[in-house]
């Protein structure tokens, strides 16, 4: 495995796959009375937050505790387009702090790749999140919990039909799961409005679909995304009520889902706009597994990275 | 000043033996030259007319730290320009006859190279209020392009009176064609590289729609019309369209967009963010066969300096832009002549001859007998590796650092003055 996790683009399919197994053990280790391993013991983890993400935090923060890492948390108020500390003053920090690794949340694409390519720091990089490019371990945590719940927990995801519901334009999320549920074998549909997919949307190997009411019983997944309520001023749509009647996951959806169809949702959700409440909380819905399974998969990413030195 | 001398021993730019003779500042013929000249031996250099830009950001007033008069001016002479033009995004903003006028004697006492201002054509660029056009060109800068480059006069209101006021004294408007309602807070060109890397897009349509309005209202007003840094396939078809139906128009590409494509931008490394966008290969070879075709009348740099805070960091936080002006002609010439596309006399006219005439910067843009001996002598079979020491901008964000490029610049001569030389 390389030394970052930059973007799903740079994990072959075996390695995405032999991450998705240590994950598995190590879910195994969570669920002992003592959730603990020393594998990073003395290393010292920093999540470096430039954006308000506490539940990506808290997964990569209890993550690197449970592998025995010194963990220190670094927020960055305000975006970086404000005129506060730059990266790279804040890489060129934690390098003289020793950072061995540095998990980045950032509101500009390509945040992490710059803080792995420059010769600022010399520590591990893990994406937890760049603007609107990519999300990697949100892809892995979705590849694993679609496994367990569909695959016998092992091999990859051939076969399997997996829908994307919502605001690919601007989702992270979306590109990375594109990618990985691609590379594993999956075959997806993007469903959104046009004005909310990239018009180069063709070249990521896609089916693409307007309608959210057709063929809903073919899909194995059904993947919602979360929809910022500020799009509309931009004109991505006209109003959050036609938003949520065409492009939600309301009951009369929820009904036309085959019986063996789970309902993810990356999180936080917008009840009532991309997802009704029935919908997340029916027993198709694993986005509490979503969760939980974050902190196995964000081990596994951590202990691949830096537990091999 | 200026001494007399006769140069043997040169090429001119189509490969035929040459001799340039020079007195009083001015090219004579070689019969004709004073007694007293000294005889220098040109070591079989190629002579072209200095290189004339019409698109330089010198930064001074108010961005010093980036680029000055002076500084620009040497790097200009060292990229084999005689001749730049200030564009007005400056601090204060070049859209009074005071500022047009500080920055023209700044060139002036520098004596490096002839640096004409281009005013703005509307208050603080703001696109509402038309700046005092006449004032700056009656001053001693005699300002005849005006531009808000940076910003799209995008009111059809405003265009249309600037196209039409200007005509009253030659001017020109240079358009940054640039619908700002699409754009905002775009990133990089808009398409499949863009949809990877979640960097928002910058469509051709905000660049195409601008030229095509403009074309329009320049085909009913009949003034004279710039189309600044062309970057899509379609904005060339636009521009034909416009000349074949005899719409006066002149259009400008950068080096850059004639060789660099928006896949670069994959590294996310700021060097490449740029005011217009880097576009995809086939625009890359929609603007090369434009320029060799005649569409494109003119090469201009676009030579953006910014100071290294501004692109050391994350794409979205960098600074738009890209010096150019040392790098220009070997640029084009590795674009354009080593592709087979023209010949070195046709590139030397689009970057000597056209801009000198668009600007109406006489003395500029030809070896002719009796013009003012503006001239630069290259070495065409030198190649050459970009290396940051040797740049003389104050800015070094080149995307072309570790590059190794034809053509080398050995001297250039200001009014038969010696200005640089290597």
């Amino acid at each position: 495995m390389n030394r970052h996790l930059l973007s799903i683009a740079d994990l072959s399919k075996e390695e995405a796959i032999s991450l998705l197994d240590t994950a598995a053990e190590l879910a195994r280790v969570t669920e002992t009375p003592v959730k603990k391993l020393p594998t990073l013991r003395g290393r010292t983890i920093v999540n470096l937050f430039f954006e308000d993400s506490t539940r990506t935090r808290i997964s990569f923060e209890a993550a690197a505790k449970r592998l025995s890492a010194d963990v220190i948390n670094f927020s960055v108020k305000g975006s970086s387009l404000s005129k506060g500390e730059s990266l790279k003053d804040t890489a060129l920090t934690l390098q003289a702090m020793g950072a061995d690794g540095v998990v980045i949340r950032h509101p500009a694409s390509g945040a992490a790749h710059r803080l792995a390519s420059q010769k600022w720091m010399s520590g591990s990089v893990i994406n937890a999140g760049d603007g609107t490019h990519e999300h990697p371990t949100q892809a892995l945590l979705d590849a694993f919990t679609i496994r367990e719940n569909l695959k016998e927990r092992s091999g990859d995801l051939m076969g399997l039909n997996v829908a994307i519901v919502g605001d690919v334009l601007h989702s992270r999320v979306a590109r990375s799961n594109v990618l990985l549920l691609q590379k594993l074998g999956a075959k997806v549909t993007l469903i959104a409005p046009p004005t909310l997919l990239p018009v180069a949307v063709n070249s990521w190997g896609c089916n693409v679909k307007y309608d959210f009411d057709s063929d809903l019983n073919s899909f194995d997944v059904v993947m919602m995304l979360r929809v910022q309520r500020e799009r509309m001023e931009d004109a991505f749509f006209p109003s959050e009520r036609e938003y949520a009647r065409r492009y939600g996951l309301n009951a009369a959806r929820l009904a036309q889902l085959n019986s063996r169809c789970i309902v993810m949702h990356p999180g936080p959700m917008n009840r009532g706009l991309e997802i009704s409440a029935d919908s997340a909380d029916s027993d198709k819905s694993v986005i509490v597994d979503q969760v939980k399974n974050g902190v196995a998969v964000r081990m596994a990413a951590l202990y691949l990275l830096l537990g091999g030195e | 000043m200026s001494r007399n001398f006769l140069l043997k021993n040169l090429k001119d730019p189509s490969g035929r033996p040459l001799e340039l003779a020079i007195a009083n500042s001015r090219f004579m013929t070689v019969k004709d030259a004073a007694p007293d000249s000294e005889i220098i031996d040109g070591n079989g250099l190629t002579a072209i007319p200095g290189l004339v830009d019409l698109h330089t950001h010198l930064r001074e007033p108010g961005k010093e730290d980036a680029e000055t008069v002076l500084s620009g001016s040497r790097a200009a002479v060292a990229g084999g320009f005689t001749a730049i033009s200030a564009m007005p995004n400056t601090n204060p903003i070049a859209d009074t006859a005071g500022v047009v006028e500080q920055v023209f004697r700044l060139g002036i006492s520098h004596g490096i190279c002839d640096v004409f201002p281009i005013g703005a054509v509307t208050l603080g660029q703001q696109g509402k209020i038309l700046s005092e056009m006449g004032a700056m060109h009656s001053s001693e800068a005699k300002v005849r392009i005006f531009s808000d480059d940076g910003h799209c006069v995008w009111d059809s209101l405003v265009m249309r009176r600037a196209l039409e006021y200007v005509k009253a004294f030659d001017g020109v408007i240079a358009q940054h064609a640039e619908d700002p309602r699409l754009t905002h807070g775009s990133q990089m060109n808009e398409g499949e590289v863009s949809a990877a890397l979640g960097l928002k897009g910058w469509p051709a349509a905000a660049e195409e729609s601008i030229i095509a309005r403009d074309l329009l209202l320049n085909e009913h007003v009949g003034s004279r019309l710039h189309i600044c840094h062309l970057t899509t396939a379609g904005g060339v078809e636009l521009i034909r369209w416009a000349k074949n139906r005899g719409i006066q128009v002149t259009a400008e590409v950068t080096p850059h967009h004639l060789l660099l494509t928006d896949d670069l931008a994959r590294s996310y490394d700021p060097v490449y963010k740029v005011n217009p966008p880097l576009r995809t290969e086939r625009d890359v070879m929609a603007l090369r066969e434009g320029v060799a075709d005649g569409t494109i009348d003119v090469i201009a740099t676009d030579h953006a300096p910014h100071p290294a805070e501004d692109k050391d960091c994350e794409w979205a936080a960098a600074a738009f832009g890209i010096i150019g002006l040392e790098t220009a002609l070997s640029v084009s010439y590795k674009a354009l002549v080593e592709s087979g596309l023209m010949k070195l006399e046709d590139l030397v006219e689009r970057m000597s001859g056209a801009p000198a005439r668009i600007g109406r910067y006489e003395g500029h843009g030809s070896l002719a007998i009796g013009n003012e001996a503006n001239f630069t002598l290259v070495d065409t079979a030198a190649n050459w590796r970009v290396e940051t020491l040797e740049i003389r901008s104050k800015s070094k964000n080149s995307p072309y650092l570790g590059l190794e490029l034809p053509v080398k610049v050995r001297r250039t001569y200001l009014r038969g003055k010696e200005v640089f030389s290597q």
